[in-house]
This record gives structure tokens, sequence and C-alpha cells, in this order.
């Protein structure tokens, strides 16, 4: 027991002890292990998370109603054409001579009958096609590996861009006269100027790709030990596909274009032909058929190579 | 020894035609195993020195040689591990793993062996078809260093591995370096922005300096594996190498401006 004199020391207030208790206890703690604070929470496995957030939004509709939805966004298209077929039956109760001027579109099926029963139709779809495709084949061919080499290696590309710049200009149509002098009149000139339509594009759609390549990609295939020949084939090829598929699909619609109008210059079958063909027949409905394959045509060889595309680029996100 | 740099210095011409000294008069060696550091601010030429180390650049003057052989081209023995993965798009990520066993023309069941050993050290069971575009940060940089040393370089070379990373990962990244490290020891030659991550993983730090590049010091940390961010002696080598790199980057002011705490404790 202390003596209680006038000079001893009085005993801690309260407030003293109460913090001299709590520096007590955090001297403890920091002794103490260290433990995560919060125990983890068990995980919602994915299946279930899945379930939880389809639960909380409304349900897609019914397949029906969406294929329904997909349809109507071609009202305009039909609106169009239904409006087209009205004027074209009223129109030739005022003006006889419309007929010829302006076909309705259900003449496009007449048409169509008609040559699919001289069997000529699929001649002509089939003589165009043969030659585009023909024609951007080589194309692609010679041009892939001419475009990258000359993205990969800037020497080879200053001695050969003077060259390829000097031609590029010239329009293919032009190159008809001198096609038909070398050529004849036939398959091989057409294929001519449609792969001269096709092929610049993808010559510099190749050369961007290579050129393009992320350096640092080239600097892992190098730090793996790559020689380079297998970083050509290895790193700058992969690397440079998708801009080699937007080459071949920019070539084969220009390509496509310029078979149209070498065809209807001169040409011994194809859609072409058969438009210019049916001109000198009055038949436009002959024309109009012609016309309606070629968009269609067009149009399915476009989404073929963006098939492809998407089928040669797995690793790719969408085009 | 395993590395040595002798007198190494590296002019960058500017696009203007500006001659730029990027690295002046650079000396080190590294031992084999060690885990060394380069920090630095940018611009102070660590990553030119990585680049001359990896040989995707030569040195306008002085040597670089591994192994006593003169540093000539980039080769599967200085594998590199790059800030932004530099993973292949178009190959899985066990594609990815084997590129470089393809080109050493590896028997394809060694291969196989390789590959499986690698992703499993690494962590990334249960991933070994996905494409890159489907990994988070985290796993991509796994794919990157499994890729790496499934080549077994004689060095390890890391440019701002974890900088693209969040912190979360990028400490759990350190974690789990350190443990491949101390399963299968490599010469590593880390570079870094990141003091408290080059303190936490090597045994020795180079610091450098800019205008010109420049290996200013080479410290030593001394301390054992896990190190203690606590430990007074860490805490204030840390403090040190930190108020003199803010010395050099933002001017005496800024660093007599540093709190004055760090200022005691580096005292």
């Amino acid at each position: 027991m202390s003596e209680a004199g006038p000079r001893a020391i009085p005993p801690p207030l309260p407030e003293v002890r109460a913090r001299q208790a709590c520096e007590e206890e955090s001297r403890v703690a920091v002794d103490a292990p260290v433990r995560a604070t919060a125990e983890r929470r068990v995980p919602i496995a994915p299946e279930a998370l899945a379930r939880l957030a389809a639960s909380m939004v409304p349900p897609p509709p019914p397949a029906w109603r969406r294929a329904l939805a997909r349809i109507s966004r071609l009202w305009l298209l039909v609106a169009f054409v239904l409006v087209w077929e009205l004027v074209s039956i009223f129109g030739q109760r005022i003006n006889p001579q419309l007929d010829v001027m302006m076909p309705p579109p259900t003449a496009v099926f007449s048409a169509a009958a008609d040559l699919m029963s001289r069997g000529v139709l699929f001649t002509h779809i089939f003589d165009s096609l043969y030659r585009v495709l023909l024609a951007v084949g080589a194309a692609t061919v010679l041009g892939v590996p001419l475009g990258l080499a000359m993205g990969w290696s800037p020497r080879f590309r200053i001695a050969v861009d003077p060259l390829l710049e000097f031609i590029r200009p010239i329009p293919p149509l032009a190159w008809i006269p001198l096609s038909i002098l070398w050529f004849g009149i036939g398959d091989v000139q057409i294929v001519y100027i449609i792969f001269l339509a096709a092929f610049f594009p993808i010559v510099l759609n190749s050369l961007a790709g290579a050129r393009d390549v992320d350096p640092y990609l080239v600097r892992a295939g190098l730090s793996l030990g790559a020689r380079p020949r297998e970083l050509f084939l290895t790193v700058v090829l992969p690397a440079a596909l998708p801009h080699i598929f937007t080459g071949m699909r920019v070539g084969l619609g220009i390509g496509w274009m310029a078979l149209v109008a070498g065809e209807l210059v001169a040409a011994p079958s194809g859609l072409g032909y058969l438009i210019n063909n049916a001109r000198t027949l009055f038949r436009s409905d002959y024309i109009l058929l012609g016309m309606v394959l070629i968009g269609v045509l067009g149009l399915v060889l476009d989404y073929l190579m963006r098939q492809a595309a998407r089928l040669a680029m797995p690793w790719h996100k969408g085009q | 020894m395993q590395v040595d740099v002798t007198n190494v210095s590296k002019v960058h011409v500017s696009m203007k035609g500006e001659p730029l000294l990027a690295l002046l008069d650079v000396n080190f060696q590294v031992e084999k195993n060690e885990f060394f550091s380069i920090v630095g601010p940018s611009g102070c030429g660590k990553t030119t020195l990585l680049n001359l180390l990896a040989g995707f650049e030569q040195p306008t003057r002085g040597e670089l040689k591994v192994g006593g052989a003169t540093i000539t081209a980039p080769g599967w023995e200085r594998a590199v591990v790059f800030q932004e993965y530099a993973l292949f798009p178009w190959y899985t990520v066990v594609q990815n793993i084997r590129y470089g066993l393809r080109r050493k023309r590896v028997p394809e069941s060694e291969q196989r062996r390789l590959v499986d050993h690698y992703v499993s050290l690494v962590g990334l069971g249960g991933f070994e078809s996905r494409y890159p575009r489907e990994l988070s940060g985290g796993m991509r940089q796994r794919v990157s260093i499994a890729r790496a040393l499934a080549v077994n370089p004689s060095i390890l070379l890391m440019d701002e591995p974890f900088a693209s990373l969040d912190i979360q990962t990028r400490e759990y990244m350190q974690d789990e370096l350190l443990k491949i490290w101390q399963q299968e020891p490599k010469t590593v030659i880390f570079v870094t922005h990141s003091i408290d991550e080059a303190i936490k993983l090597s045994d020795r730090i180079a610091i450098m300096a800019p205008r010109p590049g420049r290996v200013e010091e080479i410290k030593t940390v001394d301390f054992s594996r896990p190190r203690d961010p606590t430990n007074p002696a860490v805490v204030r080598l840390a403090a040190e190498v930190k108020l003199w790199l803010r010395q050099q980057v933002f001017g005496s002011k800024a660093a007599e401006e540093a709190t004055l705490a760090d200022q005691q404790i580096a005292r």
C-alpha cells in the first residue's frame, strides 16, 4: 500500500488507464500472426451465377418473334418492289412503251424461267463466276507474296515501287484494247482484265499487313530463336492475315465490277454479255435479270469471302 | 561471372537527326543464378540496356558478353519477357510455349513433356487451348514467362514484366516468380520502375540515372527471402534509393520537400 502523502504520484486517471490498456492490447496484436480480416465467401459456381443473372433479366422473345423482327427489317425493300410493280402495271395502261423502258419486278422471274428453259442462264452465270474466281485466285497467288515482301523489306519495296506505281493508275478497262490485241476475245482476255483489277488492292493490303506487324512480336520471335525464314512464316504471315483477307475482299469486289465491264465491251458469254446483248434485242427484262444476278452474286461472293476469313483466323475477333 | 558489360555506350539518333546519348560507360557483371534488377526513372536507358543484352541492338562502344561470348544477335540463350506480353495471338497457350522448342527442333515427346511441366509450373492447368485474347493480364504474363523458360535460356531478361498488371495481380505474380525462380534457379536480369519490387525480388540492384543514361550505383540486398517490408533495414534501403531517385527526376527541391519521416529514415 503506498503512502498517500502530498508528494505521492496520484493514481492514473480513468481515461489514462483506458488508453494504456488499449496500447497494451495493440502491442500484443502486432506480435500475433497476420490473418485475412474476413473469411473468403464461398464462391458461387459459374452455372449458378449464370442462372442468377438470367433470373434477373426478362426472358428473350421466342424464336418466331425474333425471326419476324429480322424479316421486318426488309420492309422498305419490299415496299419499294411493290410500288415498282404497281407503277409498272398501271403505267403500262398510260404508256404501252413502259414495258420496254422499265419492266416490272415480276419480269425478272419470267426472264429467268425463259433463259433457264433455253439452257443458257446457268452457262452465263458459270462463265462469269469461273472468270472472276480464276483471275482473283491468280491475283492472290502473285499479289500476296509480292505485297508481303514489299512490306517486310524496305529495300525491295524501293526497288519495285516505281514500276508498280506507274502501272497502278492505269484503269483495268483501259487495258481492254491491248488485251484483245494480245489474247483475242475470250476467257483469257477477260481474266487478264479482272486480274489487273484485283491485283493492286491485294498487293497494297498485303504490303500494309507485313509493314504493320507489331515489332514486339517480331522481337519475341527473335528472342526465342527464330531464323529469318521461320520468322516470316510463323510471325509476319499470320500477323498480316487480316490485312491479306481485306485485300482479297476488296480485290474480289473490284474484280467483279471489272468482269461486268469487260464482258459488256467484248465477250462471248457471261452476265455482262447477257446485259449488253439484251440491249440490242430491246429485252429490258433480260437486262434487269442480269443486273439482279450480278448484284446477288456479288453479295454472295463477298459473304463467302468473309466466312473464309473467319475460318482461317479463329483467333481474330470479327470483321 | 556470367554476364559481363564493359564500357558500354549507346547513341541513338532521333528522327530529326540529333544524336542522343542513351547510355554512357556502363560497367557491371552479373553472376550465375543471380537475380539482378535494374531500376531507374523513365529515360535512364534501362530499356536500351536490356535491348543490348537481348541482342536487339548493338552498342556504339564497349562490349556485352554472356558466358565469355560477345552478344551479336537475339537468341534463345537470352529469352525475353516483355511488358506487353508479346504473345502470338494466332497460337494457343500451348502453341506459344512450344514456339521456342520447335525453333530448337526439340523432339516431339520432349516438347510435350516440357510444355506440360511449364504449364503446371506457372499454374495455367486447364487453359492450354485458350487463345491469348481469352486470358487475363496476369495469365498472359504467366504464358510469357513459361514460353521464355521453356527454351532453358542461360539468362532470363524481363522488361518491366508486371508493369501492365493491377497491383493485386502484380504482387501475386512477384511471389509466383520468386517461387518459380527458387524452384528452377536461373540468372535473371529484371528491369523495373518499382524500388519495392526490386528490393523484394533481387540479390543486387543497379540504380540508373538519365541524361546521360548511366549506372550510378549497385546495391546489394542482403536479406533472406521472403523479405519483410517492415524490417527497418529494408525500409531504410528503400527510402534511400527512393529519395535519391526523386532528386534525379524532380530536382533537389522536390527531394527536400520529401516528407520529414522519409528523410529521417534515410538519415
